[in-house]
């Protein structure tokens, strides 16, 4: 006798008692600590903090270890649970202009106030494989610039005293701003929820989709204005106080592009921006977003919509990594009654097509 | 069909201007469509011929200026103050518009018979055997073969495919056809089977309709009247045979005397 | 206080009742009561990150968690059954955060959650039953973009979904849409039914129960109240017809019921039984026998 599969429920637990198991992997290998992630793999828990919009290094390197450093996973774990924390309300803009820089390069100019300040990067690395780092050899004390340097100004300041650069938007415009974590997005968007969900969109996407506009789909002549890397001040209004209460510092990669543009019906010649503002230290997000951004604003600049990239329905519905990865990932779920509606159908259709070929073959003798 | 002078006109357009940014589409623009009449817009590209037609058959806001239509029960009609639904649903009842392109004016992912049929369902049509009916009648009247009522678009010529998108756009009865450059693209010998063709249906169903071409010969054979549009502007407007016998304006005559005559 | 604090065992104890933070379950309450009033208009709404991931029930599994209340009884079925991994999951998912009891009898349950099926059993007034769906759109592979999609909605622009029957028709020479089959509800919205195949279309027609839809990855949540008109989308000489099995299920003999064929040995046996499993258990219990019962 037949007897229905019974028993999922068993096979579940088996199962992600394996999962634990093989997480942890060899016992005799040293059990992996929060600090470790945090110190010696920063830059993937940047990733999971910025795509999984929620700045933790704790939770983020949790999560990390929890995902047996599968990122995605790791950021669909930071997301489902930043879901459910409270919103208390929302921080004054970050001036970036006040950064406490570590890192900041223009490639527009060779040099400028403040200087050209490389910071901890992978430029100019060779890349080769240096046996020391895995027998632990202790790195040298870097040179450090002081903590309490004075605020660089942005190169966008600069152009921007010119007129040559278009203004930034002006917050003043928008005094409270769309939350796309709270509201449904609906599209046409506002540029502020784009940049939200360009900010927490996935960076191999974003990567793919800005690099096509350097390669001729919706091409946007874009120099990298500035790049900084460092710390800003959260600051937050509270209505019993005159000033701005401050919260904390939070690590952040800001990156202009500059965008030489010829003007259209809706604008004149002038250099346009595109912006990427991402958590932590994420240089290559950054300028993917920033690429992304400017494709995008093709519609309010008047230019023709050729290429993907400058698609927004496209672009964004696609860019998020939590939803792409579920909905890819659910075609492993049964799909046991509409396969059996189909099964019938196309033995249906087979059946009619033999009959016909049957009753020509009649026809023919 | 001749027009009567004493009928109404079916289309009123005044003073109509569209601007992109500084650069003027089309400027001041007015004039008179009568039921059965067929008028061409003639000009080179850029003169903005295809800009008013866009505007007049409301697939793009005019910058200043009024249209006006008269709709089926009589009363003319701003068309500035239809609702989106309204006007879609003028779109796609009682207008047609057929594009240079057919590509453009076809679903190519579904079947001729399909094509012809959709806007029948749109209205709310429901007899798949009447419907399908109705589309191998057009079928026949465009001069496309019965057994290609299942094939898809793609498998068709271009000169079926044009042939094709008028029937889609015939099968409601519109009274009012929009036309940009139906000809263009094709074959000569294929150019001209469809000018007859179209010359054939406009006579038989009494339709308006108002044609944008930069080839003089299908402004001759199909319309009455003519104007002729440089850098935006109308610059002469007449019959058709007077204005190409005897053209006014010095561009006219550029125009037509640049034509090979045969 | 970081989550980390309470030490990982308690982490779930922080979350609130069905998970969901309360403002987050007034949004999705506000969305289902529109939802409500303008029978299957898909309204968006904030779709939160669940801890199960996208496509796999998140939009389900918030209108449960907005309207789940510590008295209810909670069934949760995948392709009909209450046995299948991702059923058990979210059962569990709700025992965990709800403490609710559940149950597998449809009859006994105040809310069903549901992917691809409705039950067998007919529901009654009071019963709400919440459908997970992949895609809300029932326009979406005919036309891609939500801008016009919406437009389409608004303006009543439904040909393009009899250019798809109609197509079926003069391909195949019947309609050869077998699930997520098309329908109308109140004479007014084209609304998809999810993937539920079209067996289940009629039992949505007059339901006496509240049917609420779940689109999480989409952001859209729908309804089809108590006693809506929901009528599936034909031709007069073609009418919607749902499908037919032509044996009884192998185990409990039932006819008029959607079979799952099973496939019983490597040498291409098969079988035929019943896809909901609770109406199958019950139809044994109560003596009905199929050819294959023991």
């Amino acid at each position: 006798m037949y007897v229905a599969v019974k028993g999922g429920e068993t096979a579940i637990d088996n199962a992600h008692k394996l999962l634990a198991d093989r997480r942890r992997g060899n016992r005799d290998v040293a059990d992996l600590g929060l600090d470790q992630i945090m110190e010696q793999l920063s830059l993937a828990v940047d990733r999971v903090m910025s795509e999984g919009a929620l700045y933790d290094r704790e939770l983020a390197a949790l999560a990390i270890k929890q995902a047996r450093g599968d990122l995605i996973e790791a950021i669909f774990l930071a997301r489902a649970y930043r879901t459910t924390l409270p919103r208390f309300g929302y921080t004054q803009p970050v001036d970036t202009g006040r950064m406490q820089v570590e890192r900041r390069i223009s490639a527009c100019f060779k040099d400028l106030p403040g200087g050209q300040l490389l910071g901890p990067t992978f430029d100019y690395t060779h890349r080769l494989l240096d046996p020391a780092l895995a027998g632990g050899a202790a790195p040298e004390t870097p040179e450090v610039r002081d903590p309490d340097g004075a605020p660089m100004m942005r190169v966008s300041d600069f152009l921007g005293q010119e007129g040559l650069l278009e203004p930034a938007p002006d917050a003043a415009d928008k005094p409270v701003p769309d939350d796309i974590a709270r509201n449904p997005m609906s599209y046409p968007m506002d540029r502020d929820a784009r940049l939200q969900a360009l900010a927490r969109g996935d960076e191999g996407f974003l990567l793919s989709m800005g690099y096509s506009t350097q390669r001729g789909y919706a091409r946007s002549h874009p120099f990298a204005g500035e790049i900084r890397i460092g710390e800003v001040e959260l600051e937050i209004a509270v209505p019993e106080l005159d000033f701005a209460a401050p919260l904390g510092r939070i690590q952040v990669t800001e990156c202009q592009m500059v965008n030489q543009f010829q003007g259209s019906a809706k604008a004149p010649p002038q250099f346009t921006r595109g912006y990427g503002l991402v958590f932590g230290q994420a240089e290559r997000k950054s300028m993917a977003m920033a690429l992304v951004d400017r494709a995008l604003r093709a519609t309010e600049l008047g230019e023709d919509l050729t290429a993907p990239a400058q698609d927004e329905e496209f672009v964004i519905a696609h860019s998020d990594n939590v939803q792409a990865t579920g909905f890819v990932e659910h075609l492993k779920l049964p799909h046991y009654v509409d396969f059996q509606s189909e099964l019938n159908l196309v033995r249906r259709m087979r059946a009619e097509v033999e009959a016909r070929t049957e009753t020509h073959q009649e026809a023919a003798e | 069909m001749s027009m009567q002078d004493n009928d109404p006109p079916l289309m009123r357009v005044s003073n109509l201007t569209h601007m992109y940014g500084d650069r003027i589409g089309c400027r001041d623009v007015s004039f008179d469509l009568y039921p059965g009449e067929v008028l061409a817009v003639v000009g080179e590209s850029g003169s903005g011929k295809t800009t008013l037609l866009n505007c007049v058959s409301g697939r793009q806001h005019c910058t200043a200026g009024t249209i006006s239509y008269r709709m089926r029960d009589g009363r003319l009609q701003d068309l500035n103050a239809l609702s989106e639904a309204e006007r879609r649903f003028l779109m796609r009842t009682d207008w047609g518009f057929v594009h240079q392109n057919p590509a453009d004016g076809l679903r190519m992912n579904v079947s001729a018979g399909a094509n012809v049929g959709e806007r029948l369902m749109a209205v709310g049509q429901r007899h798949y055997g009447r419907i399908r009916e109705t589309a191998d009648d057009w079928l026949g009247r465009v001069e496309i073969s019965h057994d290609r009522i299942d094939d898809r678009p793609g498998t068709f010529s271009g000169g079926m495919r044009q042939r094709l998108q008028i029937a889609r756009n015939l099968v409601t009865g519109p009274r009012l056809v929009f036309m940009d450059e139906p000809t263009g693209g094709l074959d000569v010998s294929v150019q001209a089977r469809l000018l007859d063709l179209l010359r054939g249906l406009v006579d038989d169903l009494g339709l308006s309709a108002i044609v944008v071409t930069h080839d003089l010969a299908v402004a001759r054979l199909l319309s009455q009247r003519m104007m002729v549009m440089k850098d935006g502007q109308v610059i002469e407007t007449g019959l058709t045979d007077r204005v190409l016998d005897d053209p006014q304006a010095p561009y006219t005559q550029l125009l037509v005397s640049s034509i090979l005559q045969v | 206080m970081s989550a980390l604090d309470a030490g990982n065992e308690q982490v779930i104890a922080t979350y609130n009742f069905a998970y969901l933070d309360e403002q987050t379950k007034r949004m999705i309450r506000r969305a289902l009561l529109k939802g409500i009033a303008v029978p299957g208009y898909q309204v968006p709404f904030a779709s939160r990150e669940m801890p199960m991931p996208y496509g796999w029930g998140t939009g389900g599994v918030q209108v449960t968690a907005a309207i789940i209340g510590p008295d209810d009884r909670l069934k949760v079925i995948d392709q009909g059954a209450d046995d299948t991994t991702n059923a058990i999951s979210i059962r569990k998912f709700f025992e965990r955060t709800t403490g609710v009891e559940t149950t597998t009898a449809t009859a006994e349950a105040s809310i069903i959650q549901t992917r691809h099926r409705i039950p067998e059993t007919p529901l009654t007034a009071g019963q709400i039953l919440v459908f997970q769906v992949p895609i809300p759109e029932p326009l979406r592979f005919l036309e891609p973009r939500e801008t016009e999609t919406r437009t389409m909605h608004a303006l009543e622009e439904y040909g393009v979904m009899h250019v798809k029957l109609y197509e079926d028709i003069a391909r195949h020479g019947h309609i050869a849409t077998t699930y997520a089959y098309p329908v109308k509800v109140e004479g007014r919205y084209v609304t998809d039914p999810s993937p539920t195949p079209k067996f289940d279309n009629p039992k949505m027609h007059r339901n006496p129960a509240l049917q609420l839809f779940g689109a999480g990855r989409e952001m859209r949540i729908y309804a089809i109240p108590p006693w809506t008109e929901v009528v599936s989308l034909d031709f007069e000489d073609h009418p919607f017809e749902v499908q037919a099995f032509d044996r009884p299920c192998a185990l409990c003999g039932a006819e008029d019921v959607f079979l799952d064929e099973v496939i019983t040995d490597d040498r291409g046996g098969r079988m035929f039984v019943c896809s909901d499993t609770d109406h199958c258990n019950r139809r044994q219990a109560e003596g009905h026998a199929g050819e294959q019962a023991a």
